[in-house]
């Protein structure tokens, strides 16, 4: 996990996402134990109140779950519940972003698409 | 754990007034950060919270009682101080056993343990330490203190940036084991500032402002444009430091991104982005 301390985003959204990106990943199974937030403090130097409210932010929406005395654990279907709300945000996130920067550089619209079939002939598949 | 209220202090020295009229309350078991430039008054503050000094007017509570001859109180408070006030001809490790005497809870193994972590040879003489490895005994002495209150001056001074990393994390930790109030006071705020919980900012002897780090950093945002744009964009809104290079202005706008500045910006084409806490409080503390 990396977190950005200059990045726009608050440091505490960072963490959920990152958790997030993890579990979509498969490195943190549904039902497995994830980091605490005292290692996740310690290990990324921030203060565990934040911590915390990144940790809670995912459950609230049920995507972790806390085992009292044990620790913090993945929800069964959190990938799925991850992946939806994801999905969501797709269009806000990437493709709105997208068009403002296009935009500013002249790129139009037939363009973007070209580019788009493009980069999924050659290049989607490098992983 | 402790709350520590600061009311109506005013501090003269002669007739230097080193802090005028502070008053503001740290809520129990978090970490604080005192900042402020060079003779803002921030070791007058902490001195008076340890009550090395008197205050001119008013007065300082914790957990409700007055700290003014209050033996029990002060032996639950730990300072680290900015210099070195430990005798020079005494090692490290007797150091550890009288600072046991005054302050009971002081766990002398975690003291050894850390000691070994940071390579800190407790068969020393305070005298021959380098200045890096004076903060970092002062440091450990503190941290192993076991205080309701835990107060560092420039915890920092002299570290090379392993040990401080190090440092912050062994902080982390111990808080995190045992919750308690932590002041740290500091000229290197960027380092510090995703451990800080909440920030207390004084300038010239005021209290300038005293917020969670979150919600100073969420109230305000930096716009980037072309000069007589982005005078256009700040009309009427609360900024300060501004910046110009070449035909391009910086400013910091000291309120909420809301949709109604989002459309502004985009139609004046001016671009925002977030402020970093160092560059936040130059321009509060300017």
């Amino acid at each position: 996990m990396l977190l950005d301390f200059s990045g726009e985003k608050p440091i505490y959204l960072q963490l959920a996402e990152a958790i997030e990106d993890n579990i979509l990943k498969g490195i943190f199974q549904e039902e497995a134990q994830v980091i605490s937030t005292t290692e996740i403090s310690v290990k990324y130097k921030i203060n565990p109140a934040t911590a915390g409210k990144g940790v809670n932010v995912l459950v609230d929406e049920g995507i972790l779950y806390k085992k009292r005395g044990v620790g913090m654990f993945v929800s069964t279907g959190a990938k799925k519940k991850i992946l939806k709300k994801r999905r969501k945000n797709f269009c806000q996130g990437f493709i709105l972003p997208l068009i403002d920067e296009a935009s500013k550089l002249d790129v139009t619209k037939e363009e973007i698409i070209d580019m788009i079939e493009g980069s999924f002939k050659n290049e989607y598949h490098r992983d | 754990m402790n709350t520590i209220e600061i009311k109506g202090i005013t501090k003269y020295y002669g007739d230097v007034k080193a802090l005028d009229n502070v008053t503001f309350t740290m809520e129990k078991g978090k970490i604080y950060g005192l900042l402020g430039r060079n003779g803002a008054g921030k070791t007058t503050l902490l001195n008076l919270i340890t009550n090395r000094i008197f205050p001119t007017e008013g007065e300082i509570r914790i957990e409700g009682g007055s700290i003014y001859e209050n033996d029990k109180m002060l032996r639950n408070i730990f300072y680290m101080t900015e210099k070195n006030l430990y005798p020079g001809d005494e090692k490290l490790k007797n150091i550890f056993k009288w600072t046991r005497q005054f302050y009971p809870a002081f766990d002398i193994d975690y003291a050894k343990g850390l000691a070994e972590k940071f390579g800190l040879n407790i068969n020393k003489k305070v005298k021959d330490l380098s200045t890096g490895y004076g903060s970092i005994f002062k440091a450990v002495t503190a941290l192993a203190s076991n205080t309701g209150i835990i107060i560092f001056d420039e915890p920092i001074l002299g570290l090379d940036a392993n040990h401080r990393d190090m440092l912050y994390k062994e902080l982390l930790a111990n808080y995190s084991q045992n919750p308690r109030t932590i002041i740290i006071s500091t000229h290197l705020i960027e380092e510090v500032a995703q451990v800080l919980e909440e920030v207390v900012i004084i300038k010239e002897g005021k209290l300038v402002t005293k917020q969670p780090v979150e919600e100073l950093l969420s109230g305000a945002y930096t716009v980037t444009g072309e000069a007589s744009r982005v005078n256009r964009y700040i009309e009427g809104k609360k900024h300060i430091g501004g910046e110009t290079i070449g035909n391009v202005k910086t400013v910091i706008v000291l309120e909420d991104i809301n949709n109604k500045n989002k459309a502004l910006a985009k139609e004046l084409g001016i671009d925002f982005s977030k402020v970093q806490l160092q560059r936040l409080f130059i321009s509060l503390t300017n």
